[in-house]
């Protein structure tokens, strides 16, 4: 009797995650049918967003927030796996400990205080040191000059993209160093044994090795870019406008719902947000799912090799 | 042969450099954070700040009182709800479902679950509760934080449980006992460190979450402790504060920052210290 009820309450317990998935996505899509009703497919390829006459389109979200996030991992990507390969591979003992515990405190850190970090002492340093000088640096050259050029704000897509790229650092060097890590040393002692650098060593022994589980690290972090919120919301500014300057303000999916969700009034207002909600949860599902694919062939490849 | 040669230990020079930069790089910004929020948030820090609520504009002397009573409030109602959840769920995966398929795929499930956006989750509570119900309220962001929380301690539990060695289940299998009873005395007596750091790290996660409470227990400037209205909290008051144009406002959200970054920190390597003994878990 016991049992019975133990067990059946462990078994509902483990469906929630399963039911509540989809609960989600249902009930969203239900809350915005007026949405879907009145834009249609039209939804996807309008940029207008004007409140007063109830007109909406999600291009310049859904562009903000591709664009935030290609710049994001174009930075980030590097960067993590520089630190990766100096935690697992350069460095040792106590140093590579202590770097290592650094870059899990930068994980800790709630994405709020980057937000706040970005708005009031990221955003200030690139508006007076960084940004003129990249604006000058290109002028007149002609694709760069549209894409770098207008006043140096300081907010915008660069710097949320920038701050995006800080955020997802230890996710993605974190995923990476216990890859590297699972590349058996008879591999890499062989490679260093015929006289290779450590660069080859990296490049044609661990990268090939671990190919898999990389782009499954990669696109987890390109999930956690998408749909970042408040770190977003503190430096974008917030502008519907679509424009080809980096350094002009603009808009995510995440950060118009949390600017404007609770202000949204009408049906269509509120139902419009509710859709690019939609978009984005069906969007970062699918990159987490596609990431935690790639992620488990390769767990399930380590634990091969040690047995 | 020798201009090979140099080109490659050129390139290994290269990239060792390159990495040592990134090191730095990622150093350095971790450093300018904590520089910002001790140089700016310290000076926040008094006995008002613990023991008066949030001002008005431009007021001298005020301090977050309702905004950290508020956090613990829903913070503790969403950690008591997400544990017996959480741990349920693990037990299912780990107790009666290993290695089989569907363990997997629930499992699949609650990875997406650890990474998917959180402000979806404020958009779904308030679609089901508080539109519904017609206020924002404490419980509702409660319900959301949960919603983070749950999968983060399934995780960890389940990690924990999987650990324990099957002789301990078999031997007390021997003795006749029933199996829940054997779950419950001996799968999670065993693993009782990792359920409690999978709890940690869940406080830890949802304690600076603000994206999920924007649309559920809003903010509230006054001393409210009531579960069906809106309460007054942390993150959401950091950032309402932070984006507002006065100085007064931005120097609390300073120093609340400073205090949920202690925390948080706190948290982690609390965690640590707890995982340290069973080996190189990360």
């Amino acid at each position: 009797m016991g049992d019975l009820v133990f067990s059946n309450l462990t078994k509902a317990f483990s469906w929630l995650a399963f039911l509540l998935l989809i609960c989600v996505l249902l009930s969203l899509i239900v809350a915005s049918a007026p949405a879907l009703h009145a834009f249609g497919f039209h939804f996807l390829l309008s940029d207008s967003w004007d409140p007063v006459n109830g007109d909406f389109g999600a291009l310049s979200a859904i562009s903000g927030t591709l664009m935030t996030s290609v710049i994001a991992m174009f930075i980030g990507v590097p960067l993590s796996v520089g630190i990766a390969v100096f935690i697992s591979e350069i460095s040792q003992g106590k140093i590579s400990k202590t770097v290592r515990t650094l870059i899990d405190l930068m994980a800790g850190i709630p994405s709020i205080i980057y937000g706040m970090w970005g708005l009031l002492v990221l955003a200030p340093f690139l508006s007076n040191y960084v940004q003129p000088q990249i604006s000058d640096a290109v002028e007149n050259i002609p694709i760069l000059e549209d894409l770098f050029g207008g006043p140096p704000l300081g907010i915008g897509i660069f710097t949320a993209g920038l701050i995006l790229a800080i955020m997802i650092i230890p996710y993605i060097s974190s995923t990476l160093i216990d890859m590297f890590r699972s590349v058996p040393p008879v591999l890499k002692e062989a490679a260093y044994g015929i006289g290779a650098t450590r660069f080859e060593v990296v490049r044609k022994v661990i990268f090939p090795y671990v190919r898999k589980g990389m782009i499954g690290s990669l696109m987890l972090g390109l999930g956690r870019a998408l749909g970042e919120t408040m770190a977003v919301t503190f430096v974008i500014g917030n502008s519907k406008q679509l424009t080809s300057s980096l350094f002009m303000p603009g808009t995510t999916i995440s950060a118009s719902i949390a600017n404007e969700f609770n202000e949204a009034t009408g049906r269509l207002y509120p139902a419009s947000l509710l859709e690019l909600g939609v978009i984005l949860f069906v969007l970062s599902c699918l990159i987490l799912g596609f990431a935690r694919l790639f992620l488990l062939r390769i767990n399930k490849k380590s634990e091969g090799a040690k047995i | 042969m020798k201009r090979v040669q140099i080109i490659r230990k050129f390139q290994n020079n290269t990239f060792s450099c390159l990495c040592v930069l990134a090191v730095l790089f990622g150093i350095s910004i971790l450093s300018s954070i904590f520089y910002a929020l001790i140089l700016k948030g310290f000076p926040a820090l008094s006995w008002n700040f613990f023991t008066v609520d949030t001002p008005p504009p431009e007021y001298v002397g005020g301090g977050l009182r309702n905004a950290i009573v508020g956090s613990f409030i829903i913070t503790v109602i969403a950690v008591a709800v997400a544990t017996p959840v959480g741990i349920f769920a693990a037990t299912y995966l780990s107790e009666y479902v290993r290695g089989k398929k569907i363990a997997s795929t629930i499992r699949f499930v609650n990875d997406v679950w650890l990474s998917a956006p959180s402000i979806i989750v404020g958009l779904f509570v308030y679609t089901v509760f508080v539109h519904p119900m017609g206020n924002y309220s404490a419980i509702a962001g409660a319900i959301s934080l949960a919603m983070i929380a749950c999968p983060i301690i399934t995780r960890s539990t389940e990690d924990m449980l999987n650990l324990v060695p099957n002789e301990l289940r078999e031997a007390a299998i021997a003795l006749g006992l029933p199996k829940w009873r054997v779950i419950v005395h001996i799968a999670w007596k065993a693993s009782k460190q990792g359920i409690l750091t999978g709890i940690l790290l869940a406080i830890a996660r949802i304690s600076g979450e603000t994206a999920p409470l924007l649309f559920t227990s809003l903010n509230n400037q006054f001393w409210s402790t009531s579960l069906v209205q809106p309460i007054a909290n942390l993150p959401v008051t950091i950032y309402q504060f932070a984006m507002s144009p006065y100085g007064n406002w931005q120097e609390l959200a300073w120093g609340g920052a400073l205090l949920i970054t202690v925390i948080v920190l706190f948290l982690n390597i609390l965690t640590r210290y707890f995982t340290k003994p069973r080996g190189n878990r990360s």
